[in-house]
């Protein structure tokens, strides 16, 4: 799939899978995205698979109980169902602090360019973007504010910090 | 007040090109209409009845005569000639040109200014009591919270889509005039017995559809968790907030629905992880508190004002004026002043651009260069010498800007309604109008003592009906504009939602039922009673009667 990832736009070969076959063996090779649900009701059939694996969850999954699990995956997509829903923003946040996630964070859905630095703030790694969405947009969209106001997952140095390092330096 | 170091004139400045560059995608095609509104919202800009809306932050209600000259300025050029003070203490244009608006803003961030998280689903301008730092009955200076709240909440990351606006009020008095109850985040700067002053932290207040009163979740917070605090509030509101339903979607429908205690659980619970990564370092808040500290001190020697003295004593309208725009201020020699924008005839809430000129003037001259915009649509010089007010008041009312009537049935809450508003169901401009006409007696209205009218044109409640003392509330009723009249609403300590009086009232009758009301009022009142006052002790039903003839 077409991702931004550091800042660059590349092609890496994760496929999202919306509606997944029905058993894990008919799962096609190479790395893929698949639905929380859909995952949780195969896992123990996907302890033979080599090709890595990664789950999407949705602004509306109970993220306390799946976090753990989730620790293992070496990607986890979440979902924007509408760019005006902000509720994944607090999840890249959680997983990453909260639960100590250190995989890959995705961005997947409607994702709007002009959203992509609240992303990678809040943790979020890649970006995918609509087919009919510019990506160089997207990259310019990501570079236009400089001032960082708040300490967030992006490590980040917020502006109270350097005010007062500037002080005592 | 506050001034803008390198790092707050970057955001801002950066800010004016990045819009400029959505403006340009927008112009160009390339943003469709949905993406564009998210993104214009955040810069405060709504595509109204006839022209956009441009509503600029002014945070916590502090201006310095600079940026009211370049409202004045911007009123002028790019509006026609004048602007609309909210009741969030914010300024709103009416008529700007939509490719100008990035023009209107590089000249706002020129005086360090500009129109973020003034409207979309995130944090807002934080508005304060209109007398901060210089009120007698003041524990601390909510100014300096207000200010780092504005800066932790510009561009947050995590909290730019929530489920819909959120609106937090700061005061650091006893009494409140910041309608703190009334805000989805209310704080209170309260002394513990020990002597430490920190927050007393309320949640889920609002006005709307579904007005509430919010309940405290924390009685005390230490000033250092303040920031933590609000985050961990945010992000169970940003998680578990309904996105279904817009009219259901403010933090106070999550507070109603889990329960006071419910709530409280999951924001604790996400305070564990947040407290310790995100303390308000006491450098922080001594380098922001600098900044609001008086610079003047009591006036030991009065100055020579024998003669002005004698002038104002001969002077009845100047008498008039001090009873009721005036309020007492915390250091000896001064005074504060309210600067009343709620002269019969103009729109409540006006200020023509020759108006903010005027009051930057004498914001220099006698007040130290500052203004402050007041929740209910007046302006304030905070630190007035008592031998200048003579001068001072002379002057004002050359300006049409000093009719002593603050807290009284003329100085009514007024939205926009449907002359520019495209959520209006009814008119509210033309029913100031009509209650300015009717209310024409000074005397009477003086006699009639503190009455807080407060009119919204649909049940947005931008113009605070729900804690009116009488309440108007337009509404449509089969293309009809009717009124809907609420009593016993209260904005401050002892906030109370409205009750309503009954069917509502044609247009052309308001003023009249209006003045029923208060016959019933002055016929009934005990001495040294506010119209609130005898609302609570006699009821709804003899205003009832009096205006349906039955109960």
């Amino acid at each position: 799939m077409r991702v931004i990832r550091n800042e660059r736009i590349i092609d890496d070969g994760w496929r999202l899978l919306q509606e997944p076959p029905q058993t894990a063996d008919e799962l096609p090779q190479g790395p893929v995205i698949v639905p929380l649900a859909w995952w949780q009701e195969r896992r123990t059939m996907l302890a033979a698979r080599v090709d890595p694996i990664g789950v999407r969850i949705g602004g509306g999954d109970p993220l306390e109980e799946i976090a753990a699990d989730l620790k293992s995956l070496p990607l986890v997509a979440l979902e924007f169902e509408k760019f005006s829903d902000g509720r994944s923003f607090s999840h890249a946040r959680m997983l990453r602090r909260d639960y100590g996630y250190r995989g890959e964070l995705r961005a997947v859905g409607d994702v709007l360019p002009d959203q992509l630095f609240f992303m990678r703030r809040c943790g979020i790694d890649s970006f995918q973007l609509d087919g009919d969405r510019d990506p160089e947009e997207a990259l310019h969209a990501l570079k236009e504010i400089s001032v960082t106001y708040q300490s967030a997952a992006d490590g980040a140095t917020p502006v109270y910090r350097l005010r007062h390092s500037s002080l005592s330096a | 007040m506050y001034r803008y170091d390198q790092y707050d004139q970057t955001l801002v400045d950066e800010r004016v090109a990045q819009f400029r560059e959505q403006t340009r995608r927008y112009l160009a095609g390339t943003l469709s209409d949905e993406e564009f509104k998210a993104l214009r919202l955040r810069n405060g800009l709504y595509l109204q009845r006839h022209a956009p809306m441009l509503r600029v932050a002014i945070p916590y209600g502090v201006l310095s005569s600079g940026q009211l000259c370049m409202l004045a300025h911007i009123a002028r050029k790019y509006d026609k000639g004048f602007g609309h003070f909210s009741t969030r203490q914010n300024i709103q244009f009416n008529w700007p040109k939509l490719e100008r608006v990035p023009d209107i803003l590089e000249k706002l961030a020129t005086v360090q200014m500009h129109a973020i998280q003034t409207s979309g689903n995130c944090v807002r301008n934080v508005t304060a009591d209109h007398l901060a730092g210089v009120a007698e009955d003041e524990i601390e200076d909510p100014r300096p919270y207000c200010e780092i709240i504005r800066q932790w909440s510009t561009l947050h990351p995590e909290f730019s889509y929530l489920p819909r606006k959120f609106k937090i009020a700061v005061t650091g008095a006893s009494k409140d005039r910041a309608a703190v109850q009334v805000h989805d985040i209310g704080l209170y700067l309260v002394r513990r017995t020990s002597g430490e002053i920190g927050f007393k932290v309320l949640v889920g207040g609002g006005q709307g559809r579904t007005p509430c009163i919010g309940v405290c979740i924390r009685e005390f917070l230490e000033k250092r968790d303040l920031l933590s605090y609000l985050e961990s509030i945010l992000r169970v509101y940003n998680r578990f907030g309904r996105r279904d339903n817009i009219h259901k979607a403010r933090i106070k429908i999550l507070v109603k629905a889990l329960g006071r205690d419910a709530f409280t659980e999951l924001v604790e619970k996400d305070w564990k992880y947040t407290r310790p990564e995100l303390t308000l370092d006491e450098e922080e808040i001594e380098r922001v508190s600098a900044f609001f500290r008086l610079p003047y001190g009591p006036v030991t020697r009065p100055g020579d004002d024998g003669n002005r003295r004698l002038e104002a004593e001969t002077d009845k309208p100047f008498a008039l004026w001090q009873k009721r725009n005036l309020a007492g201020h915390k250091v000896a020699g001064y005074r504060i002043v309210y600067v009343s924008l709620k002269a019969p005839g103009a729109p409540p809430g006006d200020a023509t651009h020759e108006q903010m000129d005027a009051v930057a003037d004498l914001a220099d001259r006698y007040s130290h260069g500052e203004i402050r915009v007041t929740h209910d649509q007046n302006l304030v010089l905070a630190h007035v010498r008592e031998t200048d007010l003579y001068a001072l008041w002379r002057r004002l009312r050359e300006c049409a800007l000093a009719t002593p009537n603050i807290g009284l049935l003329t100085d009514m809450i007024c939205c926009p309604g449907l002359d520019y508003c495209s959520l209006a169901n009814a008119g509210s401009i033309p029913i100031a109008h009509q209650i300015n006409k009717r209310f024409d007696d000074l005397d009477y209205l003086h006699d009639l003592g503190e009455l807080r009218v407060k009119m919204s044109g649909c049940m947005n409640a931008c113009g605070h009906h729900h804690v009116g003392h009488i309440g108007i509330l337009g509404v449509d009723k089969k293309g009809k504009e009717f009124y809907q009249i609420t009593l016993g609403g209260d904005a401050s300590n002892e906030a109370a939602l409205g009750d309503r009086l009954g069917r509502a009232i044609e247009k052309s009758r308001v003023a009249d039922t209006i003045g029923r009301l208060l016959e019933i009022y002055v016929d009934r009142r005990h001495e040294g009673e506010r119209f609130i006052d005898t609302y609570r002790r006699i009821g709804m039903k003899p205003f009832r009667i009096g205006v349906y003839g039955e109960a």
